[in-house]
C-alpha cells in the first residue's frame, strides 16, 4: 500500500498539475471530426474532392498515384482517367503547377502537423470578409490567404461576433467572440452532405499523411497478439528454471 | 556434437571464448532476489541493439542533405517496404530507450547501486547517458523538420552564451556555418551514426565490465560476497546464465508488447515522441511559436528557463543545466548513508527522493510549456528541490535513521 501511495505521488500528481487556456482552432474550439481510415468509400470520396479543390493549388508531392490508387482500391486506368489531369504515368508523384507568384504548401503531411480535427475545423469555418483580399477569412486560421476552395459546394456564409463582457478583478473585460454563422448564398449541398464531403476530405489527407495507417493497426494487432502468445511459454521456462531457487 | 567440441576446443587454445561465456554468463553469480527494476539493464541493452540494426537499415534510403533529408525520410514512411516501421522502430524507439535509462537510473538511486564499490559503474553510466542524450538530440537534427532545425538552433546557441567571446566562435565552429545549415546536417549524420555509437558501445563495455568485476547490487543493498560456500560461490548467487537470461526474456517480452503498442497505435504519442511540427520541413525563414525539445530534454530545458539571465547573458541558466547534469556524476559521493537500498533507509530519503522525482517530473512537463507566469515560478520553486536532493545529500543521508541491514538477501 505504501509502494503504491509512493506511486501515485511520483506519477499521478505531475498529470494533475494541468491547466487549459484559449481555443483550440484559432478563434473556436475544434469540431470533433469523426474520420474512419476503414471507409474505402470515403477514402476515395475525399481523393476525387482533393484532386478538383485542393489539387490547383496544392501538391503532395511525397505520394504517389500508384501508391493511392493501390491502397484506396482504385485502378489504374480510373486514375489515369479521373484523377489526373495532366499526361503523366500512374507511378508519377501528386506535384501540381503552383500559380505564378503564390506558394501555396504541399499538403502531403498537413494531417500531421494539424491533425484532423483542426482541418475538419477549417475547411467548415470559411467566412465572407471583405476587408480580406479573396473575400473570405477563417476562425481556425486567422486571415488566412487563400479563397474558400470548395465554395460552390457549402456556399458562403457570414459570421456573426458578439462582445461579451467579463469581470475580471473589478474591471470589465469586453471580447469579441464568435457567435453563429448565417447563410448568404445557398451551396450545390445541403449542410449535411457538405460536412460529410469536408470529412471525406480530411480522411483523405489524413490518410496521405500517413498512408501506413492503413496497415499498422491490423499489424499490430498481430505483432501484441503474437507476443502475449510468446510470454506463456518463456514464463514457464523461467519457471521452470527458477524452480529450484529460494 | 563431437565435432563442435573439437571446433570449440580449437578456438579456445587461441581465443578465450568459453573462458568469457563463463566470466560473463554462465558463472557470473548475480544475487537471487533482483525484482521488477533489474529488468531495464537488459531492456536498455536491446534497445541499443534495436537502434543500431534500425538506424543500418534507414541509412540505406536516408539523404543527410538539406534538399533532401526531408523527403528521403517521407519516401523510407511510405516507399520502402517496411520503412514506415523500422523509422518508428528507430524513433519512437530513442523515447523508449530514454525511460528505460530513466528507470534504470531511478533503480540505481533507489537501491544505492552507486555506492562503494560501485562508483565506476555509475560514472560510466553518466557518460553512456551523456552519449544517448548527444546522439538523440543530433539524430533530431536528420529527418530535417521545422523542430529539428530550430530545436537544434536553440540548444547549439546555448554554447553562444558562454561569456569571454568565446561563446559565439564555439557555436559556428559545431555548426560550421553561421546558422544551422547543410554542413551541419552534415556533420551531425557522421557523428549520429559512427562517431556516437562507437563511443556508445565502449561505454557500455566499460559498463559491463566494472559491473561484472565488482558484481551487481540488489534491492537489499546487501554484499552477496560476504558469504560463500566452499567452492567460494555466493549463497545468495545463482548464474546469470540460465536464471536471468530466461527470467529478462519474459521482461523483454511484456516490454515489447507496450512498445509495440505505442508503435502501431501511437507511434507519435500524441505529439510527445515525434512532434508536429517536425512534419513541416525546416524554414530558415519561419520560427515556430514554441520552439519545444523532445521530452527527454525538457526537465533540463526547463531548468535553463528558470534562472533569470545576468547582465542579459543567458549564460547562468545553462550553467545551471549543465550542473543539473554534472550533480549526477557525483551522487556516488554525495551520498553517506551507511546502507544502501532504500528498504533499510529512514524516511528522510525517502521523502527526498519522492520530491527528486516529482521534480523531475513536472520540470519534465514545465519544459514543454511556454515560460512564463505560474509556470516560470513552478519550474523555479522545482529546480530549487530538484539542486535540493543532491547539494543536501550529504546532510539528510547522515542524519537519515537507518535499520538494520540483514546478513543475507531477503526475499521480498
Amino acid at each position: 500500500m505504501k509502494k503504491i501511495i509512493f506511486a501515485m505521488i511520483c506519477f499521478v500528481m505531475p498529470g494533475i498539475v494541468l491547466a487549459a487556456g484559449g481555443h483550440s482552432c484559432g478563434k473556436i474550439d475544434c469540431y470533433k471530426a469523426k474520420t474512419d481510415l476503414n471507409n474505402k468509400a470515403s477514402l476515395q470520396r475525399g481523393v476525387k474532392l482533393f484532386v478538383n479543390y485542393c489539387m490547383g493549388c496544392h501538391s503532395t508531392k511525397f505520394m504517389s498515384y500508384q501508391r493511392m490508387a493501390t491502397d484506396l482500391g482504385l485502378s489504374e486506368d480510373q486514375v489515369l482517367k479521373n484523377l489526373m489531369f495532366k499526361d503523366g504515368k500512374i507511378g508519377d508523384y501528386m506535384t501540381t503547377v503552383q500559380p505564378a507568384g503564390m506558394n501555396p504548401p504541399d499538403l502531403s503531411l498537413v494531417g500531421r502537423s494539424r491533425g484532423n480535427n483542426w482541418l475538419y475545423t477549417y475547411l467548415k469555418t470559411f467566412y465572407v470578409d471583405e476587408s480580406r483580399p479573396m473575400g473570405v477569412n477563417n476562425l481556425a486560421f486567422a486571415d488566412v490567404g487563400m479563397p474558400h476552395p470548395m465554395w460552390e459546394l457549402e456556399g458562403m456564409k457570414k459570421a456573426v461576433f458578439k462582445t461579451v463582457e467579463e469581470k475580471h478583478n473589478g474591471e470589465v473585460i469586453k471580447t469579441v467572440v464568435f457567435d453563429k454563422f448565417e447563410t448568404v448564398t445557398e451551396g450545390s449541398l445541403s449542410p449535411a452532405k457538405y460536412d460529410q464531403a469536408v470529412l471525406d476530405l480530411v480522411n483523405y489527407l489524413d490518410y496521405t499523411g500517413e498512408p501506413a495507417k492503413l496497415v499498422r493497426y491490423d499489424l499490430g494487432i498481430k505483432v501484441i497478439l503474437f507476443l502475449i502468445i510468446l510470454l506463456i511459454p518463456a514464463y514457464l521456462m523461467k519457471k521452470a528454471f527458477w524452480e529450484d531457487i529460494h | 556434437m563431437k565435432m563442435l567440441t573439437a571446433l570449440l576446443g580449437w578456438v579456445d587454445d587461441r581465443f578465450p571464448l568459453t573462458k568469457m561465456w563463463k566470466e560473463h554468463l554462465s558463472e557470473y553469480y548475480a544475487p537471487k532476489n533482483f525484482n521488477f527494476w533489474y529488468f531495464f539493464g537488459s531492456i536498455a541493452l536491446m534497445m541499443l541493439v534495436m537502434q543500431i540494426v534500425t538506424g543500418i537499415f534507414l541509412t540505406m534510403n536516408y539523404k543527410p542533405d538539406a534538399e533532401l533529408a526531408f523527403a528521403s525520410v517521407e519516401y523510407i514512411m511510405r516507399d520502402v517496404e517496411w520503412g514506415w516501421l523500422i523509422r518508428y522502430l528507430h524513433s519512437t524507439g530513442a523515447s523508449a530507450f530514454f525511460i528505460v535509462v530513466y528507470l534504470h537510473m531511478f533503480r540505481g538511486l533507489m537501491y544505492g547501486s552507486y555506492q562503494k564499490p560501485r562508483e565506476l559503474i555509475w560514472i560510466f553510466g553518466m557518460l553512456i547517458y551523456l552519449a544517448l542524450m548527444a546522439e538523440a538530440f543530433m539524430g533530431y537534427l536528420l529527418p530535417w523538420g521545422q523542430m529539428s532545425y530550430w530545436g537544434a538552433q536553440v540548444i547549439i546557441s546555448l554554447f553562444g552564451t558562454i561569456p569571454f567571446g568565446i561563446g559565439e566562435p564555439v557555436s559556428e565552429w559545431i555548426r560550421g556555418d553561421f546558422v544551422i545549415a547543410d554542413a551541419t546536417l552534415n556533420r551531425f549524420f557522421a557523428f549520429h551514426v559512427i562517431a556516437v555509437p562507437l563511443i556508445l558501445l565502449m561505454l557500455v563495455v566499460a559498463h559491463i565490465i566494472a559491473l561484472h568485476e565488482v558484481g551487481s547490487n540488489n534491492p537489499d543493498g546487501v554484499d552477496i560476497k560476504k558469504n560463500k560456500d566452499a567452492n567460494g560461490i555466493p549463497l545468495d548467487g545463482i548464474p546469470f546464465h540460465p536464471y536471468y537470461s530466461v527470467k529478462d526474456i519474459v521482461g523483454i517480452i511484456v516490454f515489447l508488447i507496450f512498445f509495440a503498442v505505442v508503435i502501431f497505435f501511437i507511434p507519435d504519442l500524441w505529439g510527445w515522441f515525434l512532434e508536429k511540427d517536425n512534419f513541416i520541413p525546416a524554414d530558415p525563414l519561419k520560427t515556430p511559436e514554441h520552439i519545444v525539445p523532445l521530452w527527454y530534454f525538457t526537465p533540463f530545458y526547463a531548468i535553463l528557463r528558470a534562472v533569470p539571465p545576468l547582465l542579459s547573458s543567458q549564460f547562468p541558466g545553462v550553467l545551471a543545466m549543465a550542473m543539473a547534469i554534472v550533480v549526477l556524476f557525483l551522487v556516488p559521493w554525495l551520498d553517506r548513508s551507511p546502507v544502501r537500498s532504500i528498504r533499510y533507509r529512514g524516511a528522510i530519503y525517502k521523502i527526498a527522493l519522492a520530491i527528486f522525482v516529482v521534480s523531475f517530473l513536472v520540470l519534465g512537463w514545465l519544459g514543454t510549456q511556454p515560460a512564463g507566469g505560474i509556470y516560470l515560478t513552478l519550474s523555479r520553486i522545482f529546480s530549487v528541490t530538484y539542486f535540493g536532493f543532491f547539494i543536501l545529500m550529504p546532510w539528510y543521508t547522515m542524519i537519515d535513521k537507518t535499520k538494520p541491514v540483514p546478513e543475507r538477501v531477503t526475499d521480498k
